[in-house]
């Protein structure tokens, strides 16, 4: 299972309280847990990538084992950690505020 | 027993004001969607209990919310609360917050480019609902207006949207952002003419469709902009902040330009100034008294580069005349030290006699007037920066 920390406004979206798990076939890549993540919680969709295009929104970032992802492909294969569950797959509002 | 309830978005949440027909003692709910740019709320005509938000966020994007039972409980149209958020197939159910411009050949328009802020084209890019202006006989059909300016409509209450793309097409290359965006603000929904819909576009002017949004041509003769446009009296790029009219008076539109009170006796098509003795002739909201079509409502602020009210004092503006001869309203209202905005949507008046009026300040009060704008008392003081308020008279 894929383990997903999303942002408090998303959770509150989602209707969700903590961490989100999700089944994801391999290759667990960007798009597939994004993909999965949507299917599931459809009220997400737009609010992490665009629509249309399924770019990611620029003040959204995508972090996991201490790496930004946020720049990867998204056919890019997410690190094993996150794979097998051990390690969570974090969506996150940009830093704001000084 | 008569009612009022007031639609409040805030820079940070949604509340929700409640009265009784006398408007002294209010009830206040919220905050709804905390954290959240609430740009506007606004309830059905026909259905007073339907009510449709725009809660939007740079971070996350456009969320269209809709409430069924007067503000208590939203859902997002396409996930109605409790029901499983997928079909069967486990594909999801309708995007309330998709809105995509229509380039399709059967009814759309190519996304072309407009003005940048430094004169340069930039393609069409959706980024928020300013407006939403539900249908005055049908509680399924509501209006978006949207940055970047552009026209939707849904005719299933809020789930799916689909651009009235034909708006683009008069000059839109020439449009161009003001301060706030590239902004569709304003939507008037002419109730003696179906087909009519005015909508108003910073910076590009007012528009005018006659067969119910499949063509449009621009409304903006007589308007003058010599320090925004190098044409001053060009047919389209006018930054105009907010229009109005009188239900009874389809054909007499009122507007707050950026520079300029304007009036058209013919739906749009001639302006002719009406700031007379105003302190400044800047300003966003303005508005038509219920029952008096010639009396208007403005809140002058000092210029385009100092957003507040002149001389530290908040005054409202009354005109019975039409426009030109003004009087200044300031019974309740601060005199002195005083130094925020009333944005274009945060004015509105209730439809009791006395006519009842409220404004929402970017320093987070609310001041309502029970007698028409004689005198003011604050509802709430310090919510967040208000960026609309509309009423609901309920019977």
């Amino acid at each position: 299972m894929i383990r997903v920390v999303l942002p408090a406004h998303l959770r509150t979206l989602a209707r969700v309280g903590g961490e989100v798990t999700l089944h994801v076939e391999d290759p667990v890549t960007l798009r597939s847990v994004l993909e999965a993540l949507e299917t599931r919680y459809p009220m997400l969709r737009g609010t992490i990538r665009d629509h249309v295009t399924q770019k990611r929104r620029p003040f959204v970032r995508f972090f996991a084992c201490e790496q930004d992802l946020s720049h990867e492909s998204p056919d890019t294969p997410l690190p094993d950690a996150v794979a097998t569950g051990a390690e969570p797959f974090l969506i996150v509002g940009a830093m704001a505020g000084g | 027993m008569s009612g009022i309830r007031l639609l409040v978005g805030t820079r940070k949440g949604a509340f929700v004001l409640t009265s009784d027909g006398k408007r002294k003692q209010w009830d206040v709910s919220g905050p709804h969607f905390a954290g959240w740019e609430m740009y506007h709320l606004k309830g059905s005509p026909v259905e007073p209990n339907r009510i449709y938000a725009s809660q939007t966020s740079s971070w996350f994007g456009q969320i269209i919310q809709r409430s069924d039972d007067g503000g208590k409980t939203w859902c997002q149209p396409g996930t109605p609360p409790g029901e499983p958020t997928t079909t069967p197939d486990g594909s999801p159910k309708g995007e309330s917050n998709k809105f995509v411009y229509d380039t399709s050949p059967e009814t759309g328009k190519p996304l072309t480019t407009h003005q940048h802020y430094d004169g340069t084209q930039r393609p069409w890019e959706f980024k928020r609902v300013w407006h939403l202006e539900p249908s005055l006989t049908d509680p399924d059909t509501v209006y978006a207006g949207v940055e970047d300016a552009a026209l939707f409509r849904s005719t299933d209450a809020g789930q799916t949207w689909q651009e009235l793309a034909g708006l683009r097409d008069v000059k839109g290359n020439l449009w161009q952002p003001g301060a706030g965006g590239m902004c569709l603000h304003t939507i008037m929904l002419d109730r003696n003419n179906p087909q009519r819909i005015y909508v108003a576009i910073s910076a590009a002017g007012v528009f005018r469709t006659d067969d119910a949004g499949k063509t449009w041509r621009a409304v903006n003769r007589g308007l003058k902009s010599q320090y925004e446009l190098p044409d001053p009296d060009a047919e389209v790029g006018h930054c105009v902040h907010r229009i109005a009219m009188h239900p009874s008076r389809p054909n007499v539109l009122f507007m707050q330009k950026h520079w300029d009170v304007m009036r058209s006796d013919d739906g749009g098509g001639s302006w002719h100034e009406v700031s007379g003795n105003l302190p400044t002739d800047f300003g966003f909201p303005i508005d038509v008294h219920a029952h008096e079509p010639e009396t208007i409502y403005v809140v002058p602020i000092k210029s385009d580069s100092e957003h507040f009210v002149p001389d530290g004092k908040l005054r409202v503006y009354r005109s019975r005349t039409g426009g030109n001869e003004w009087e200044a309203l300031t019974n309740g209202l601060p005199q002195r030290d005083c130094y925020v905005n009333v944005l274009r949507d945060a004015m509105t008046v209730d439809s009791l006699d006395p006519c009842g009026l409220y404004v929402g300040t970017t320093g987070g009060q609310v001041y309502a007037s029970a007698n028409a704008g004689d005198s003011w008392e604050p509802i709430v003081r310090d919510l967040p920066a208000v960026l609309s308020v509309e009423v609901q008279t309920l019977t």
